[in-house]
C-alpha cells in the first residue's frame, strides 16, 4: 500500500519537470461530463473533466494530500469558525479577466445556492467575504476543522463573465431553457475548450497563459466517450485512442502484454461492502418469518467467516483489489492496519454459529446488487452467494442497473445489499455520517439497514465541530471499535483502478479516479 | 383516397397519444431519475425538493397532459442528464442514425432481394442450400456479439477499419454527414453490416418464399407457354408480384432498423439517437426517453401510413378492405 | 358468434383441400425428410440439444445452479484440464468456477424453455388477432392493427422492460427473482406478436377474397370453421417463417435483456447470460467461456431455423 502511494507521489513530482512539446492525447472514458457548469452536478466524471478547464482553491494530489491551487495558503483565523484563504496572484481567466477575491466569493455563493448540487459540501458555511483582492474569509456556522477537504471539486468562475451571460443561477432541472454555463466555459485552468459534441467528443487546447511555471507536454486533448468496455479496449489496441481510463480488470493482463500499451494500476479511495437489515422486524425476502436473522450477532459473524476475500481478489478481481476487514479505504483518516485485518474463512465455524443462532439449516434471503456501477459488482455478489451457500444461507441474487438499485438503498427497501462508498473528504466522519448514524435528517442517508446506536450518534455528531485533532481522532477510533464489534457492515475490498496508455505516455492513478492530463508525462 | 388518408392520419394521432401514455407510465418503473441526478452527497430532502421541482409528485395523467401540451409546441424540455434542450440533442444525433439506418437498409435490400431471387430461381442448387443455411447464422447471433466479433477481426487484429465512432463529419447546415469523408465511410462499414444482417436474412427469405409462391402460379405458366423470355417472366412478372409483401416488410423493417440500432450504436459508439437513448435509460433521463419514444413511434406511424397507401395503390384488391377498414 | 351446423362441416371437409395436420400425417412428408440431408442433420442436432437440455440434471457433471457446490478457486480453468482443487472440466470453467459444459446444459434448458414458451405465446396471440382483424375487417381490424402499430413502434427490448417494470411493481421484491422466467416469457411474447398478426391479417385478407371461401360462406359454413379450417392453414407458410426466425429471435432477445441486466438471475444463467458473461473475457484469453455457449446458441438457432425451413417447404404442397 505504502509503496503504491510512494510511487504515485514520485510520478507526480516528475510530472512537473518535463519540457513542453506539441502533443495530442486522445482520452477515452466510459461516459461524458454531464455538464460544463461546474456547480451543477456533484459527479466524478464531470469534475474530472472540469479540472482541466476550471480550477479549485485547493486540490488533491495522487497521494490524496491537499495541495494549493488557486489558494496558496489557508488556515483557521483568530476566530476558530473562520477559514482564511490567501489567493494566487497573476492568474487570468481564459477571456483575459483577472482572477480576484470577488470571483471566489461569487463562486462559493453560487456553489451554495439552491440549485447547486455542490451545496451539501458547503452546508456549514455562513458567509463568504472578500477582505482584499487576494484574501477571502469563509465564516462557518460552527467550528469546521475539515472544511478545506470539501473544496477540492468546487470550481472558481469569473463573476463578470457569468453575470454578463445570465448564468448566475445554476441550471434548474425541469425548466425548458438551458443555462449559458452548461455549454460555455471561462476558467483559469490549463486547457481551453475548443469544441464539444456531447457524448461524442470534446477538444481542449493548451492555455498558453496559464500561471503554472512548467507547461504540460500535452497541448491538445481529445476527450472521446466509448461506453462499451470491449470497444474501449479495442480502440486502444487498434491505436485509435491513447489513454483509456476505465479498463476492465480482466483485460489488464492482455493489455500489459501487448506491444505499445502501458497499464498503470493503483488503489481508488472506494470501499466495496455488503450491508444488511438490523432490527427485530422479519425480513421481506426470507423464509424466516418471525424474526430477523441478521439481527443476531452470531449470524453476522458467520457471514463474515463465510466470505473468502482472497479468493474474490484472486479470481473475480484478477488480483486487482485490496481485501479489507473495515469499511474504509486506507486513504481515510481513521484507518488503521489493525482495523483492516480480516478473518480467514472458516465454513465449519460459520455453520456452527448459525446452528447456535437457531438456524442449523440456514435460511433464505435475497441479495440486491448493482450490475453496472462498481468493478465486477455482479460477479462479486455471485461469488458471495456461493460462499454463503456453503455455510447454509441460501441467497437469491437480484441484479439491477444502478438507477434501479440506488432507490432500493435510499428508500431502505432492501434486506441485504452490495454498495461501494467513496470518501471525498478523506475522513472517517464522512463514512459515519451517511452509513453508520441513525437514519434521520441529514444523517444516515445510506443506512438502509437501519442500524441505530444513540451513543454512537452523539459521538458522530461531535466529530463535526471538534477542533482538537487528537481528541477527534480518539473519538473516531472509538466509533470504529463499536462499528467493528457490531459488524455494522461487511466489507469486501477496496477497489483498484487501471489506466491504460499508449506506450511512452505515463499517468499515475488518482485515488478519486480524477487523472489530470496536464500531469501526464512522456518517456 | 383522401378520406382514407385522413382517416389513417387521425388513427396515427391516436396511436401517438397511446405511445406517449405507455411511455409515460413506463418511466415510473425504469428507475428514479432523482437518484441519478443527485450524487452520493444528496439527502432525502434534496430528493423531495427536486422531485417537486420536476413535477414528479403529480399524478401521471397530469404529468402526461403537461408533456403533451409542451410536445405539441415542440418543447421537450431539458435533458436531466445533459442539461441541453432535448429537441436540439435529438436533432444533432438524428443524421448519424438515419445515415446508418439507410446504409444498412440498402445493404439488406440489395443483398436480400438479390440473394432471394437467386435462391428462388435455383431452388435445388447447392449454392442455394449454402446461402440459405449461412443466412441463418446472421439471425442466430446476438447483435452485440456480431459487432464485437467484427471489431475484433477488422479493427483489432487486421487494423483495417475503425472500431468506434463516425470518423470525420462534414456540416451541411444542421445536418452532419459522414458520407463525404473517407474516414466517415470507413467508420460506417462495420456498424452498417452489423445492423443489416438481421434484415438481410429476413428480406432474402421473404423474397424467396414469395418468389417460389408466384412462380407456381398459373399466369407464370401461361407466360412461359406464350414463349416469353425467362428474364421477362422472372423480373417483369414474378418479381413484380412479390413486391407487395416485400414492400410491407421492408418498410416496416426500416422502422425496426432505427429501433434495432440501439444495440449496434452502443457497441460501435455510433453517435446516433439510439446510443443517446441507451445512455438516457441508464440514468432515467425522462425528457430524452419520452422524446425518443415519440420519435420512433412517429417513424413507425409514418412508415405504416406510406405502406398502407402503397398497398392501396399496388394491390387494387385491397381497396375494398381499406374502405371497409375505415368505417 | 354462430357455431357451425354439423352437416356443412362434413360437406366442407370432403370438398376442400385437407387441413395441414392431415397433410402432415401423410407419408410423403417422411419421404421429403429422408431426401433432405440438411433437414436430417438439423433434426438430429435439435434433438440432441433438446434431449441434452431436458436431461441436463442426469448428464451434467456438476450442478451449476447450486451455488453452494461451487468453488471460486476453480475459476478460469482451461478446457480439458483439472483445477487446482482437482475438479476436471471438459470445456473449462467460468469466472465463478462453474463447469462450462454444465452451465451450457442447464443454460440451454432455460433458453429453450423461455424461447419456445415466448414464441408459442406470441404465435397464438398474434395469429388469433391477425385472423380476427383480417377476417372481420372494419372497426375490429382498425383497433387490432393500431395496437399492433403501437407494439411495433416500441423496440421489443423496451416493451420487455415495461413488462418487467410493471411486474416489479406488482410482485413483492422477495418473489421477483423467482418469477423472473415467467415475466421474461410474457415480456418477450408480448413484444413479438404483432409480426404474426400483420402477416396473418394480410394473408387472411387475400384468402377471404378467394372463390372457395366465398363458396363456403354461401354454403352457410360458420365463421370459425372458415377461419380455422380454410383460412388458417393457408396462412401457415408465412407464419412458420416468422415463427422459426422468431424462436431464434426470442432466444437472442433474452440474451439482450440479460445484456441490459434484466434477464434471468446471474446465478441461474441462460445461454444468453453465459454469452454476456463470456463476452467480458474476449480479450483476456479465456475464450472458452464465450466460445462454447455461443457455438451452442448458434447451433441451436440454426438447427431450429433449418428444420422450420424444411418443414415449411414440406407442408406446402405447391412448393414440392
Amino acid at each position: 500500500m505504502k509503496k503504491l502511494l510512494l510511487t504515485a507521489s514520485v510520478a507526480a513530482l516528475v510530472a512537473g519537470a518535463l519540457p513542453a512539446s506539441a502533443e495530442t492525447v486522445r482520452w477515452a472514458r466510459v461516459s461524458d461530463a454531464l455538464t460544463l457548469d461546474p456547480h451543477s452536478q456533484n459527479q466524478g466524471i464531470t469534475h474530472n473533466f472540469a479540472h482541466h478547464i476550471y480550477e479549485t482553491l485547493v486540490d488533491r494530489d495522487v497521494a490524496g494530500t491537499l495541495i494549493p491551487r488557486l489558494a496558496t495558503e489557508w488556515a483557521l483565523g483568530d476566530d476558530p469558525t473562520v477559514w482564511v484563504f490567501k489567493l494566487r496572484q497573476g492568474v487570468k481567466f481564459h477571456d483575459g479577466a483577472d482572477f480576484t477575491a470577488e470571483d471566489v466569493v461569487f463562486s462559493l455563493d453560487r456553489a451554495r445556492s439552491d440549485k447547486s448540487n455542490m451545496r451539501q459540501l458547503h452546508a456549514s458555511v455562513e458567509s463568504v467575504t472578500a477582505v482584499d483582492d487576494y484574501t477571502v474569509h469563509v465564516k462557518m456556522t460552527g467550528p469546521s476543522p475539515l472544511y478545506p477537504n470539501n473544496l477540492t471539486n468546487t470550481f472558481i468562475m469569473d463573476k463578470t463573465w457569468t453575470e454578463a451571460n445570465n448564468a448566475v443561477t445554476v441550471q434548474e432541472a425541469g425548466s425548458q431553457d438551458d443555462n449559458y454555463a452548461v455549454r460555455n466555459t471561462n476558467g483559469t485552468g490549463p486547457y481551453k475548450l475548443v469544441s464539444r459534441e456531447v457524448d461524442v467528443k470534446s477538444v481542449l487546447e493548451l492555455n498558453e497563459a496559464h500561471w503554472a511555471e512548467t507547461k504540460p507536454f500535452v497541448t491538445k486533448i481529445e476527450y472521446t466517450v466509448i461506453s462499451d468496455a470491449a470497444t474501449r479496449v479495442s480502440a486502444l489496441l487498434s491505436g485509435e485512442v491513447d489513454f483509456v481510463q476505465d479498463v476492465p480488470v480482466q483485460d489488464i493482463e492482455r493489455l500489459s502484454s501487448s506491444d505499445g500499451v502501458t497499464v498503470t494500476t493503483g488503489p481508488e479511495n472506494r470501499v466495496i461492502y455488503f450491508g444488511y437489515k438490523f432490527g427485530d422486524a422479519p425480513l421481506k425476502s426470507s423464509n424466516v418469518t418471525d424474526k430477523n436473522p441478521f439481527n443476531d450477532p452470531k449470524v453476522r459473524e458467520a457471514m463474515a467467516l463465510s466470505i473468502d476475500r482472497d479468493a474474490i481478489k484472486q479470481v473475480v478481481m484478477r488480483g486487482y483489489s485490496i481485501p479489507t476487514g473495515v469499511a474504509t479505504p486506507p486513504f481515510v483518516n481513521g484507518w488503521t492496519a489493525e482495523l483492516d485485518k480480516y478473518p480467514a474463512p472458516d465454513i465449519a465455524k460459520a455453520k456452527a454459529l448459525l446452528a447456535e443462532a437457531g438456524y442449523p439449516d440456514g435460511f433464505t434471503v435475497t441479495l440486491d446488487t448493482p450490475n453496472n456501477r462498481y468493478v465486477n459488482d455482479e460477479a462479486i455478489s455471485t461469488a458471495v452467494v456461493g460462499m454463503l451457500g456453503q455455510a447454509g444461507i441460501k441467497v437469491t441474487l437480484a441484479s439491477r442497473p444502478i438507477a434501479q438499485h440506488s432507490p432500493l438503498i435510499q428508500n431502505a427497501e432492501t434486506d441485504f445489499y452490495l454498495l461501494g462508498w467513496g470518501v471525498p473528504t478523506f475522513d472517517s466522519a464522512y463514512i459515519f455520517n451517511d452509513l453508520i448514524h441513525t437514519k434521520s435528517g441529514h444523517y444516515g442517508a445510506y443506512n438502509p439497514g437501519g442500524y441505530t446506536n444513540p451513543d454512537l450518534d452523539a459521538k458522530i455528531q461531535s466529530l463535526g465541530t471538534e477542533v482538537d485533532v487528537a481528541k477527534r481522532d480518539a473519538t473516531i477510533a472509538e466509533i470504529w471499535a463499536v462499528v467493528q464489534a457490531d459488524r455494522v457492515l461487511l466489507p469486501v475490498h477496496n477497489q483498484v483502478l487501471a489506466y491504460a496508455t499508449k506506450k511512452g505516455f505515463n499517468i499515475a492513478v488518482h485515488p478519486e479516479n480524477q487523472p489530470r492530463i496536464y500531469e501526464m508525462t512522456k518517456d | 383516397m383522401l378520406a382514407f388518408i385522413l382517416r389513417r392520419l387521425l388513427q396515427s394521432v391516436v396511436v401517438m397519444l397511446f405511445v406517449a401514455l405507455i411511455a409515460f407510465s413506463m418511466f415510473r418503473f425504469v428507475g428514479d431519475p432523482v437518484a441519478s441526478m443527485l450524487g452520493q452527497e444528496s439527502r432525502l430532502e434534496d430528493h423531495e425538493l427536486l422531485r417537486e421541482q420536476l413535477g414528479l409528485n403529480d399524478p401521471v395523467f397530469l404529468q402526461f397532459a403537461r408533456f403533451i401540451g409542451n410536445a405539441v409546441q415542440g418543447q421537450f424540455g431539458i435533458s436531466y442528464r445533459l442539461q441541453t434542450p432535448v429537441t436540439e440533442l435529438i436533432f444533432s444525433r438524428l443524421p448519424a442514425t438515419i445515415e446508418l439506418a439507410f446504409a444498412s437498409a440498402l445493404i439488406a435490400l440489395v443483398f436480400g432481394v438479390g440473394l432471394g431471387v437467386y435462391t428462388a430461381l435455383r431452388p435445388r442448387a447447392w449454392s442455394t442450400s449454402i446461402i440459405m443455411s449461412a443466412s441463418l447464422i446472421g439471425v442466430s447471433l446476438p447483435t452485440f456479439l456480431i459487432g464485437i466479433g467484427l471489431i475484433y477481426i477488422f479493427a483489432v487484429e487486421l487494423k483495417m477499419l475503425p472500431s468506434f465512432g463516425r470518423g470525420e463529419t462534414v456540416n451541411l447546415g444542421w445536418w452532419t454527414t459522414g458520407l463525404l469523408t473517407t474516414s466517415g465511410l470507413r467508420s460506417l462499414i462495420l456498424p452498417a453490416i452489423t445492423l443489416s444482417l438481421f434484415q438481410l436474412t429476413l428480406i432474402m427469405r421473404l423474397v424467396r418464399a414469395e418468389m417460389l409462391e408466384v412462380l407456381r402460379q398459373d399466369y407464370i405458366r401461361f407466360a412461359r407457354a406464350r414463349g416469353l423470355s425467362q428474364r421477362t417472366i422472372n423480373f417483369g412478372h414474378a418479381l413484380k408480384n412479390t413486391l407487395v409483401p416485400v414492400i410491407t416488410i421492408t418498410g416496416l423493417q426500416l422502422g425496426s432498423v432505427i429501433a434495432f440500432a440501439i444495440i449496434t450504436e452502443t457497441v460501435f459508439q455510433w453517435p446516433g439517437v439510439g446510443s443517446l437513448f441507451v445512455n438516457s435509460v441508464q440514468v432515467v433521463d425522462v425528457p430524452v426517453m419520452a422524446a425518443y419514444l415519440l420519435f420512433v413511434a412517429l417513424v413507425f406511424v409514418v412508415i405504416n401510413l406510406i405502406v398502407d397507401i402503397l398497398y392501396y395503390v399496388v394491390d387494387p384488391r385491397l381497396r375494398v378492405d381499406a374502405r371497409a377498414g375505415g368505417k | 358468434m354462430s357455431t357451425t351446423p354439423p352437416e356443412s362441416a362434413a360437406q366442407i371437409a370432403a370438398s376442400t383441400p385437407p387441413g395441414w395436420f392431415r397433410r402432415a400425417a401423410q407419408s410423403d412428408i417422411l419421404y421429403s425428410f429422408r431426401r433432405s440431408p440438411i433437414a436430417m442433420v438439423a433434426a438430429f442436432v435439435t434433438a440432441v440439444l433438446v434431449l441434452a437440455a431436458v436431461f441436463a440434471p442426469f448428464i451434467a457433471p456438476y450442478n451449476p445452479f447450486d451455488p453452494s457446490s461451487l468453488n471460486l478457486m476453480d475459476g478460469f480453468t482451461p478446457p480439458m484440464s483439472s483445477s487446482f482443487a482437482g475438479n476436471y472440466f471438459l470445456l473449462g470453467s467460468d469466472n465463478q468456477g462453474r463447469d462450462v459444459l454444465s452451465t451450457i446444459l442447464y443454460g440451454s434448458r432455460v433458453s429453450l424453455f423461455v424461447g419456445i414458451s415466448a414464441t408459442l405465446f406470441a404465435l397464438t396471440l398474434g395469429t388469433a388477432l391477425g385472423l380476427a382483424a383480417g377476417y372481420a375487417g372494419g372497426r375490429i381490424d382498425s383497433v387490432i392493427m393500431r395496437i399492433a402499430d403501437i407494439q411495433l413502434s416500441f423496440p421489443a427490448i423496451l416493451i420487455a422492460l415495461l413488462i418487467f417494470g410493471i411486474a416489479r411493481g406488482i410482485i413483492p421484491p422477495s418473489r421477483q427473482e423467482g418469477m423472473a422466467i415467467a415475466v421474461l416469457i410474457l415480456a418477450i411474447g408480448l413484444s413479438n406478436w404483432a409480426q404474426f398478426a400483420r402477416t396473418v391479417r394480410g394473408a387472411t385478407m387475400v384468402e377471404r377474397q378467394k372463390d372457395y371461401v366465398s363458396a363456403a360462406r354461401i354454403m352457410g359454413v360458420g365463421r370459425f370453421t372458415i377461419l380455422f379450417r380454410h383460412v388458417l392453414p393457408n396462412t401457415l407458410g408465412p407464419v412458420l417463417v416468422i415463427a422459426t426466425i422468431g424462436l431464434a429471435l426470442a432466444i437472442i432477445e433474452e440474451a439482450t435483456l440479460s445484456f441490459l441486466g434484466v434477464g434471468v438471475p446471474p446465478t441461474q444463467p441462460s445461454l444468453g447470460t453465459l454469452i454476456r458473461i463470456g463476452q467480458q473475457f474476449l480479450f483476456s484469453g479465456e475464450w472458452w467461456i464465450l466460445f462454447f455457449p455461443a457455438v451452442t446458441l448458434i447451433a441451436l438457432a440454426l438447427a431450429v431455423n433449418l428444420l422450420g425451413d424444411w418443414l415449411r417447404d414440406a407442408l406446402n404442397p405447391r412448393l414440392r
